[in-house]
């Protein structure tokens, strides 16, 4: 049974200007021990997924629209709120991409870190304190009796990342969600904190949803991977699949505009136009009009992830219909 | 090209930053050399690319160069003129010739000026372009930055973000200057439109002989615009050459490092390599290390890497440069 079940989910929220319709129908199955990369540029609905399930969409004006997301045999949409933060926090936990933002700057990081502990296991504060020192120093922070005691500003932005990092595994969690976890951070910290998530992956045995835009972080991170545009998902695919047997043009598109694989002196190769406005849907697919194999029939007809070959879905019509090769 | 002559020389450029505590009585905490010592010159029409980590002094090279900041030491000098000697009107005046372009296209456009006023008021500040003359010029700059005439109507909040570069960079070119600086400008910007951005900075660099400073923290995104990379650590120059021996064959320790830690969009080339993990931080340019300013951090330093600190020197016959004590043992030679 898959660890991560979740089925249909939409997610619109209701401002003064319209509906926005941020994550449309999004279905995807996570298994123990997984990693799952969900790539998308800004406005794609990568991070209201996760908020979605984690319960952390604000309502109003944010409105699971319809969906499940069955989390062992709890629908996290659905449940209680006192069933969700026995899960929240403790089963699944969330690390964001700004840990300043998302650190309490008025307490001691010894504090933030025993308060899940003390919360969810009720452990006595001694304890507590011990497991904390020892996840600060899985998580590569030195000194750990003296970092308790210290405040946020005092660390630097890879050691509150860290910081955030202990925090969310000390519960010893079944799934991580990792919202852009290194955006925030130079190259060199960014590859210290990947490895730190998967040294602590492999220890764990956790599942893990990477949320990146960065379609280099994902490939050598995950085991499959999730491509979404406008609130959609495109393609979702093993990761050596996505990458080596691209179907969807998108994905395509977005792999060949990374400067890194291209030589120097050709024009880069671009996507065309510019992201679509989420508050003015167009029918279709909402890619159509920056496809280069774009038809008549793309603009007009609803568009459904469809796996073919198993495992491997695709959203693109005219792949669906006449076998595109993209 | 038969050796174009040098156009831009920045010698010797030391930026401090004083660190103050107090208001009435101030004490002097420290000094911040943000920028210590940086040499380096560009020809006409060159692509230079500095790259770093944030707190390298990049952006403060940047705007040294610019004279938005004034160094301590040290000149700029564009074109045989000493901009560091430069006060007032004739520093106006002289700004014509540079140029900056902003990380931020949401933060460095007015959002209750139009286009055509941001652009316009940008042409005269410089020279009185006669008022019958600007629909004409202002339609001719935004063609050549790929946006529809129509847009001089609008305000930046209609534009998306890779738009609002393209008139921010038209705007930096109203006065026609010569050296653009574009300091981190498709960082704020998707993946799809960083490609579209990083095209036209190159275009236009190619058509008007625009040299460029291109700051950035990414190496992918430099490698594919700079003919050359210089790359900065804790207000030094550590290594200097040309982009592609530089990517292929970096020759200092954090060079190394930087380009190992890049992820490479492609799962199998992912899962052979080795990457080079750095131990630790940079350190806060407040309280640098004495020595190579990298040794704490670096795989390769020995006792002596704590005390000297190296200087930016030419390796092998190609332009090269590495400030690096065991540069020759690392490498090989």
């Amino acid at each position: 049974m898959p660890l991560l079940t979740v089925q249909n989910l939409s997610t619109a929220f209701h401002t003064r200007h319209g509906v926005v319709r941020a994550v449309q129908d999004v279905s995807f199955q996570l298994e123990r021990g997984e990693t799952l990369g969900i790539v998308g540029e800004s406005g794609s609905g990568k991070s209201v997924t996760c908020y979605s399930i984690m319960g952390l969409v604000p309502q109003p004006p944010g409105r699971i629209e319809g969906g499940r997301a069955l989390f062992g045999s709890v629908d996290l949409l659905a449940c209680s709120r006192r069933e969700l933060n026995r899960i929240r926090g403790r089963r699944i936990s969330m690390i964001f991409q700004d840990a300043m933002t998302s650190l309490n700057p008025f307490l001691r990081i010894g504090e933030q870190l025993i308060e899940p502990l003390m919360i969810h296991e009720k452990i006595p504060r001694s304890a507590a304190t011990d497991r904390a020192l020892a996840m600060l120093d899985e998580a590569g922070i030195s000194e750990a009796e003296h970092r308790l005691k210290m405040y946020p500003h005092e660390f630097s932005g890879g050691m509150r990342q860290r910081v955030m990092i202990a925090m969310a595994l000390i519960t010893k969690p079944d799934l991580l969600i990792a919202d852009e976890p290194t955006t925030a951070l130079d190259v060199t910290v960014q590859a210290q904190i990947l490895e730190l998530i998967k040294k602590m992956q492999s220890e764990l045995g956790m599942a893990v949803i990477l949320v990146s835009h960065d379609l280099g972080i994902v490939s050598g991170f995950c085991d499959r991977v999730m491509v979404m545009y406008a609130g959609r998902v495109m393609e979702s695919a093993r990761t050596d699949d996505l990458f080596y047997d691209t179907k969807h043009p998108y994905t395509r598109g977005l792999r060949n505009s990374i400067p890194a694989l291209q030589m120097k002196g050709a024009e880069l190769h671009t996507i065309p136009g510019q992201p679509p406005d989420p508050q003015h849907p167009l029918p279709g697919c909402p890619f159509a009009p920056r496809c280069i194999h774009a038809v008549d029939y793309c603009a007009q007809e609803e568009i459904v992830l469809v796996d073919s070959p198993p495992q491997h879905g695709t959203a693109c019509l005219r792949v669906q219909k006449e076998n595109l090769s993209v | 090209m038969n050796l174009p002559e040098i156009f831009l020389k920045i010698e010797d450029i030391r930026t401090h930053f004083p660190v103050e505590k107090g208001f009435l009585f101030k004490r002097r905490l420290g000094v911040v050399k943000a920028v210590d010592g940086v040499t380096l010159s560009l020809r006409q029409g060159e692509i230079l690319g500095l790259v770093g980590e944030s707190g390298c002094g990049k952006s403060t090279l940047g705007r040294t160069v610019l004279q938005l900041v004034h160094p301590c030491e040290g000149r700029v000098v564009l074109e045989g003129r000493v901009l560091t000697a430069l006060r007032g009107t004739a520093l106006r005046k002289a700004r014509s010739a540079f140029q900056m372009v902003f990380q931020d296209p949401y933060a460095s456009l007015n959002p209750r000026m139009t286009i055509f006023d941001t652009l316009a008021e940008a042409m005269q500040a410089h020279d009185k372009v006669p008022r019958e003359e600007l629909p004409g010029r202002i339609d001719a700059l935004l063609r050549k930055v790929g946006l529809a005439p129509q847009a001089r109507r609008k305000y930046p909040h209609e534009f998306s973000g890779g738009q609002r570069q393209r008139i921010a960079i038209a705007r930096a070119l109203a006065v026609g200057p010569k050296l653009l600086v574009a300091d981190e400008p498709v960082s704020a910007l998707d993946v799809s439109i960083q490609a579209q951005i990083i095209n036209l900075l190159a275009r236009l660099s190619r058509e008007m002989g625009l040299t460029l400073l291109f700051i950035s923290h990414d190496l992918s995104v430099v490698k594919h615009i700079a003919d050359r990379i210089a790359v900065m650590y804790l207000g030094r120059i550590v290594e200097l050459g040309p982009a592609a021996q530089v990517i292929e064959k970096p020759l200092h320790p954090y060079t190394k490092a930087l380009i190992s830690a890049i992820p490479i969009p492609d799962p199998r080339r992912e899962a052979q390599r080795a990457r080079i993990l750095l131990p630790g931080d940079p350190p806060s340019p407040l309280n640098p290390p004495g020595g190579c300013p990298f040794h704490p951090r670096c795989l390769y330093a020995v006792d002596r890497c704590a005390q000297i600190v190296p200087k930016l020197e030419p390796f092998g016959q190609s332009e090269r440069e590495a400030a690096c004590l065991r540069v020759k043992e690392i490498n090989g030679c």
